[in-house]
């Protein structure tokens, strides 16, 4: 079997010190991205469990995969979920959904739970798309904007350059460090036209190492162009897969001159967890919630 | 909330901005426009306010190109049917 470099770790988690069984108000949001697709279940709420896994080809199919999963061990089902919300670029697919919510008012109110009313702007480098969201102290979007034209910047470009260098993806914000000179940044922004630019650098002898570098700073570049559009006003956030990738924060963070919030959660939740936070209130809106 | 519709790419920036606190839901910028550009929708924060469609998203120095000639440009039809300045363009 080859390698899947670009594989990451599906998993679930849930809070020990909650028992569900007390709880009056029993929500989920799920999150049915390009890439990955995430279901996050509050309770009265608090953030009860999550999960996060690789969205397969069928919307409907990864939104029920996404909700088992955070399900399992539980002992809940989905009669015990008064609210649902389904977000995300497949979101009008989750079957077992109540009313979808874009992504953008998901994420906003999501970072508000994940980082404090105190944070400002926010963002969110996804699977496929790049926003920059800006919000007030209860999470209520301003300003956006989303740029979903091309993979620089994304989840799917970074799997690409982890596949073409065979480097697993975890890997690659520690290696693009490790290198006795920052180099220039790549300086194609389209990830097709990079890949080739880095198989030609690979091929002059760069070591792997800088050829991350340049693309990660490369990334980083492209992100602050989009950012100085919105403009950015701290608190600063970032949510997605690539939040976890220190090669392209780190440089992100030094271009614009300011610290980005740590999260106390996955940041691959933010839109799942916003989705819950809405059906927490519409559930009580809509009267499902008994007194 | 102000919405950016559009994209940045090797050329520039090419974004609409919407700005639902000034938008009215007047329409009259949904009949303004040539190219059929814009739609009414009703936000997450139920709003019914205007918004550049999903498929102009993506290609809307295109989509919008009759309405700028590089020449002289003439005031932009959706612009100008705004009464309350609600739409902006970055180009
Ligand atoms: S510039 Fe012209 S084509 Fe573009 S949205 Fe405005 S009216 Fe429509
Ligand atoms: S013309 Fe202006 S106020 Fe009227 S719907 Fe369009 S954006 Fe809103």
């Amino acid at each position: 079997m080859t390698t899947e470099y670009w594989r990451w770790k599906e998993y679930n988690w849930k809070n020990p010190d909650i028992d569900w069984k007390d709880a009056k108000n029993i929500t989920v949001g799920v999150d049915v991205g390009s890439v990955s697709s995430q279901a996050v279940i509050m309770t009265d709420g608090e953030l009860y469990a999550y999960s996060n896994m690789r969205t397969g080809s069928d919307s409907p199919e990864s939104a029920e995969n996404a909700l088992d999963w955070a399900l399992k061990d539980t002992g809940m089902t989905l009669d015990n979920i008064l609210y649902a919300v389904g977000t995300g670029y497949g979101r009008v697919n989750v079957p077992f959904a109540d009313r979808a919510i874009t992504e953008i008012a998901c994420h906003g109110r999501g970072a508000n739970f994940m980082y404090g009313p105190t944070v400002r702007t926010i963002l969110d480098m996804g699977g496929q798309d790049c926003k920059v969201i800006q919000v007030d102290e209860k999470g209520k979007v301003q300003e956006f904007l989303m740029n979903d034209k091309c993979a620089a910047g994304t989840g799917r470009g970074m799997e690409v350059f982890a596949d073409l260098l065979e480097i697993p993806i975890e890997d690659i914000g520690e290696l693009s460090f490790q290198v006795d000179e920052e180099p220039e940044p790549v300086s194609s922004t389209c990830v097709i036209f990079a890949k080739t630019e880095a198989t030609g650098l690979l091929r002059q002898g760069w070591p792997k190492n800088d050829v991350l570098a340049a693309y990660c700073s490369a990334m980083a570049l492209r992100v602050v162009a989009l950012i100085e559009r919105v403009g950015v006003e701290e608190d600063f956030a970032i949510t997605g897969g690539i939040a976890k990738n220190a090669g392209v924060v780190k440089r992100l963070t030094g271009y614009l001159n300011l610290e980005a919030l740590q999260p106390k959660h996955d940041t691959q939740i933010a839109g799942a967890l916003g989705g819950a936070l809405f059906a927490q209130t519409l559930a009580v809106k809509e009267g499902k919630v008994p007194s | 909330m102000k919405a950016n519709y559009g994209y940045h790419d090797g050329s520039g920036d090419f974004f609409i901005t919407i700005d639902s606190n000034l938008c009215t839901g007047c329409v009259e910028c949904i009949s303004s426009c040539p190219a059929d550009v814009l739609e009414m929708i009703t936000d997450d924060y139920d709003d019914v306010v205007a918004a550049v469609k999903d498929e102009h998203r993506k290609k809307i120095k295109y989509s919008c190109a009759e309405c700028k000639p590089v020449d002289e440009q003439p005031p932009l039809p959706c612009v100008a049917a705004c009464e309350p300045g609600a739409i902006t363009h970055s180009w």
